[in-house]
């Protein structure tokens, strides 16, 4: 889905490729033993290896390796056997050793892919060239004394998955596909929570333009970004900042580029004259990964199933695409629909009423589906009984008003507060018959417009409290009106 | 005996262990004796309330039946290796007041086999340096004075303090560092004991880094024997540095007397180098005899890429020491200096009164050789000559069991000599950064004194993790060569 820009000189193509950085989901740290939760007061998740104490050594922590294998797996990955950790020497005060552990020529995981779904049900694919793992840095306090910067170590040596994107993307809205359907797989596979707002998942962004089918054009890198939405406004505004210079016979400069969100513009992180030489060498205090390949399948057998084949697993049970995407977009969703199912509801059935239904209602409460007050098994019964039906849909929506704020057993309600559907017709023949009775003008009216025959089911439903089958309400409304019934 | 700081570390372990003698007076005398021998600045830290402590608690140990390996001993570490709550300051000024909250894997083996710590011992800065004359501390003196002359000599280094110390009967035994000659270079020149054992064979956490790749721990000490006892409490695997090795530690003591017969023992042609003192030749040619004479095979073997382990050396171990002294900034700990105008001018303040001047060198040299543009040239290459001279070796131990080499270019130099001239003083290390590179174990032993009186050591270099078969030929040596000298007390009352 390739969104063109216009120029004056014509179109342009923008090109996006990603780094993103993924929290390994781990208790402990890559390279030491110290806690990893989110929020702790500063500095009280440092051990002497994270502070780099003098002679301190890191040594590898197994589970964040496997994490990150499982990754790879996840994203149809290549998994080096043999790795490579390196240092990237640079000094700042939130990087203690003066050096970051991470990996530079030798990744973990090499090439793979990830299939990215576009509105219309299109689907697009994105290279991997790359997943590494490395140290986070800790974080720098600017804003806590006039004359002070305080660093917080509590991050220093936290795990992260650098994954690195071909430059495959041609639009923002591909970009922020790409990113949710990254974090869709990260959070079904356990190895990161995905979580922006805390920083555990963060993104670098590369956006060159050119004119379609021209070579790649000079790029710059827009760094540390982590909201999807902001991504889409700084490529964008990247994108329309560099067709504009380039068509003032300007020349794009490789830069490092900050994004900022106030005014959504992006502006220059560093000059040229400050860019770092890294001198990265092999960590002599490491040893190289190998991994054995019988450990990588076993890891392989067990990963879960993922958003594609999920997706095409529902498709199959006649859901649309549409519909499979939205449940698959969340594990916890996908689960909460399974666990529908197990119940015994009907698979597009129940899709509609959660789609339709009870997300909407979660998102206005701004609750997450784990959240929710009504649990599987009580939707599903709503949705069998809809489908049996013993109540109408519109009753089943004040069903689950009832069932959202009160809680209880759904088909214990509808039978104690007498909601189910009337299909007696002797009894909806003589509520028919009444309303008829009292409103004798419009029934004559009515013979002559049979249009308004819609006022008298409305008047009939209002009577029987919602509970007539509206079929059979509307076909003896027309019957004894004398309305011919065209179907 | 009269004193008791004339024994070995054998000897006073039997000693203790017989109940000749306590820990307490064995303390005591050495306390003593460092006292006295201040002017020779062995030690940079004396810990004497702790080694007491240690030692009452050892006599306790002693008195019910329940004594360790090194029960007792009193012994000095070099103050490279942290100690917990003991000021740690690898030589220099910009770890002058620190004190670790840990202890080094090696030091803390140590005390669980019952060493008692008499202080901290002098060195190089960051262990930089051939002579101990970079530390921030001053100088440490060698014991030893050529007959006929009261110029001060250097101790070598960079175990300068450990090795001095030992020489001077200040300590039972010390541990050291060997990076590219640290242990051996000063053995050799005090007439000392002292081995690098194999890359891994002791654990490197807690012992502040110079150079990851060829940093190893290991004693000096009187004898080889107090080597091998020494040793086996040192070494182990550790799950906290990822390039230990988990190799049993055999008993080496338990071997020592079992000869050289049928030992083939290399004399590597290339080790035949201008410059070297004749008396050095003289003393390795002596040395392969005898160990012939006691039933040795002595064979000529060839380690072609010797004449580049030095070039190699001064560019690895300087890239690693760039980055290994990056941590080294002011912001956490250490020194910090002061009235400085933002982070930059922080870093380049602190750094440059914080590291002397052979440090800073090593630093720049690591800093350029790893840089965009000549990594390939240098780092890259020197690792290919790195694995070249490893695989020399492999070669030799085809056709031999270990090599006989000189330890040293020369016996020890005058104080001064070669301090303003780097390059002569990297020369002086010719001999022995091959085997860093080469990741193997060395010892050194006194063979003999040169005219002057002045000690003079060889150098045995073995298979990995072969230091058994190292120590039986070093014993061989010993007993061979009959060396007894001991320098003459001029530091006391000095």
């Amino acid at each position: 889905m390739t969104k063109l820009i216009q120029g004056s000189t014509g179109a342009w193509e923008v090109v996006i490729g990603l780094e993103v950085h993924c929290q390994v989901l781990s208790k402990a740290k890559l390279f030491s033993a110290a806690a990893t939760q989110f929020g702790a007061d500063p500095n009280t998740q440092v051990s002497f290896v994270d502070a780099a104490m003098p002679g301190m050594l890191p040594v590898i922590n197994r589970f964040c390796v496997e994490q990150a294998v499982r990754t790879g797996l996840g994203l149809k990955a290549k998994i080096n056997l043999f790795s490579v950790f390196d240092r990237k020497n640079y000094f700042y005060p939130d990087l203690p050793a003066g050096y970051q552990i991470s990996q530079y020529k030798n990744p973990i995981v090499g090439e793979g892919e990830v299939l990215i779904d576009l509105p219309g049900g299109e689907v697009a694919k994105v290279g991997i060239e790359r997943l590494h793992l490395e140290q986070d840095a800790g974080k720098s306090l600017h804003d806590q004394h006039p004359d002070h910067s305080f660093v917080d170590l509590n991050r220093s040596g936290i795990a992260l998955m650098e994954i690195v994107t071909r430059p495959d993307m041609r639009s923002a809205e591909e970009a922020a596909a790409f990113l949710r359907k990254l974090r869709a797989i990260v959070r079904y596979l356990g190895t990161c929570d995905g979580n922006m707002e805390e920083g555990s998942m963060r993104a670098d962004v590369n956006v060159s333009v050119r004119k379609p089918g021209a070579p790649f054009n000079t790029r710059c890198e827009i760094k540390n970004m982590n909201s999807v939405r902001f991504i889409t406004q700084a490529i964008d505004y990247e994108a329309r900042r560099q067709v504009d210079v380039l068509e003032s016979g300007g020349v794009i400069e490789q830069q490092t580029l900050l994004f900022d969100a106030r005014n959504g513009e992006t502006r220059p992180m560093r000059s040229k004259e400050e860019a770092h030489d890294y001198r990265y060498f092999p960590d002599p205090d490491l040893l190289p990964l190998e991994l054995d390949e019988a450990w990588v399948d076993e890891i392989a057998s067990s990963l879960p199933e993922l958003p594609d084949e999920k997706k095409n697993r529902f498709m199959a049970m006649g859901l649309s695409s549409y519909d499979a995407l939205v449940l698959v977009a969340e594990k916890e969703s996908a689960d909460y629909f399974e666990a529908m199912l197990k119940d015994g509801a009907e698979p597009k059935a129940a899709a509609n009423w959660l789609n339709n239904e009870y997300f909407g209602r979660l998102n206005k409460a701004g609750l997450a589906i784990a959240d929710g007050p009504v649990t599987a098994s009580a939707n599903s019964a709503i949705v069998q009984m809809i489908s049996a039906e013993v109540i109408s849909g519109k009753i089943a929506k004040d069903l689950l008003d009832i069932v959202w704020s009160e809680g209880g057993d759904p088909r214990a309600i509808v039978e104690s507060r007498g909601m189910k559907q009337v299909t007696d017709t002797s009894a909806i023949e003589k509520a028919v018959d009444a309303v008829i009775a009292s409103n004798p003008d419009k029934a004559l009216a009515a013979k002559a417009k049979p249009s308004m025959a819609g006022w008298f089911v409305g008047q009939v439903m209002k009577a029987t409290g919602g509970k007539a089958n509206p079929a059979t309400v509307n076909a003896l409304v027309k019957a004894r009106l004398g309305i011919a019934d065209e179907g | 005996m009269s004193d008791l700081t004339e024994f070995t570390l054998a000897e006073a372990r039997d000693a203790v262990l017989a109940k000749k003698v306590s820990s307490r007076e064995l303390t005591e005398a050495f306390l003593k004796a460092m006292e006295a021998a201040r002017g020779l600045n062995a030690f940079i830290t004396e810990t004497p309330e702790k080694a007491l402590a240690m030692a009452t608690a050892s006599d306790k140990r002693i008195a019910a039946g329940i004594a360790r390996p090194m029960e007792g001993l009193p012994i000095g570490i070099k103050d490279l290796y942290c100690t917990k709550g003991v000021k740690t300051t690898a030589g220099s000024r910009i770890l002058a007041n620190y004190v670790p909250q840990y202890e080094s894997t090696v030091s803390q083996n140590l005390w669980n086999a019952g060493a008692v710590m008499l202080g901290k011992m002098n060195l190089d800065e960051f262990a930089m340096g051939s002579s101990n004359e970079t530390s921030h501390f001053g100088p440490c003196i060698n014991p030893w004075r050529a007959s006929n002359s009261n110029a001060k000599l250097v101790p070598g280094g960079s175990s300068g303090g450990s090795a001095a110390a030992v020489s001077a009967n200040l300590c039972l035994g010390a541990t050291a560092t060997d990076t590219g000659g640290s242990i051996r270079t000063p053995a050799a020149i005090t007439g000392t004991t002292g081995i690098k054992p194999t890359y891994g064979r002791c654990s490197r956490w807690g012992i502040v880094a110079f150079a990851s790749s060829l940093d190893q721990a290991g004693p000096i000490s009187h004898t080889v024997r107090d080597c091998a006892i020494m040793l086996k409490a040192m070494a182990s695997v550790d799950p906290k540095d990822s390039t230990s090795v988990d190799l049993p530690v055999p008993d080496y003591e338990a071997e020592l007397e079992s000869g050289v017969k049928s030992l083939r023992i290399g004399i590597p042609k290339e080790y035949r180098v201008a410059g070297t003192d004749p008396e050095i030749e003289a003393i390795w040619d002596k040395t392969a005899e005898r160990l012939k004479a006691q039933g040795a095979e002595v064979v000529e073997v060839s380690l072609p890429h010797t004449k580049y382990a030095l070039p190699t050396y001064y560019i690895i171990a300087p890239a690693e020491c760039s980055s290994n002294l990056a941590r080294y900034d002011g912001v956490r700990y250490g020194h910090r200096a002061q009235g400085t105008e933002d982070l930059i001018d922080l870093y380049e303040k602190s750094r440059a009164e914080g590291f002397g001047a052979e440090v800073r060198r090593r630093i720049l040299i690591g800093t350029y050789v790893l840089s965009a543009g000549y990594y390939d040239a240098y780092y890259l290459r020197a690792q290919k000559v790195r694995a070249l001279i490893a695989r020399d070796f492999t070669e030799a131990f085809k056709s031999c069991d270990m090599v006989l080499a000189p330890a040293t270019p020369g016996p020890a130099f005058a104080l001064g000599e070669k301090i303003d001239d780097p390059v002569t003083m990297y020369l002086y290390d010719v001999f022995t950064v091959t085997v860093n590179l080469a990741g193997l174990p060395s010892l050194v032993v006194p063979a003999g004194l040169n005219r002057a009186g002045l000690p003079l050591g060889v150098q045995l270099i073995g298979r990995a993790f072969d230091e058994s078969t190292l120590f039986r030929a070093g014993r061989a040596i010993e007993l061979a060569a009959g060396f007894k000298a001991k320098p003459a007390a001029w530091w006391r009352g000095a």
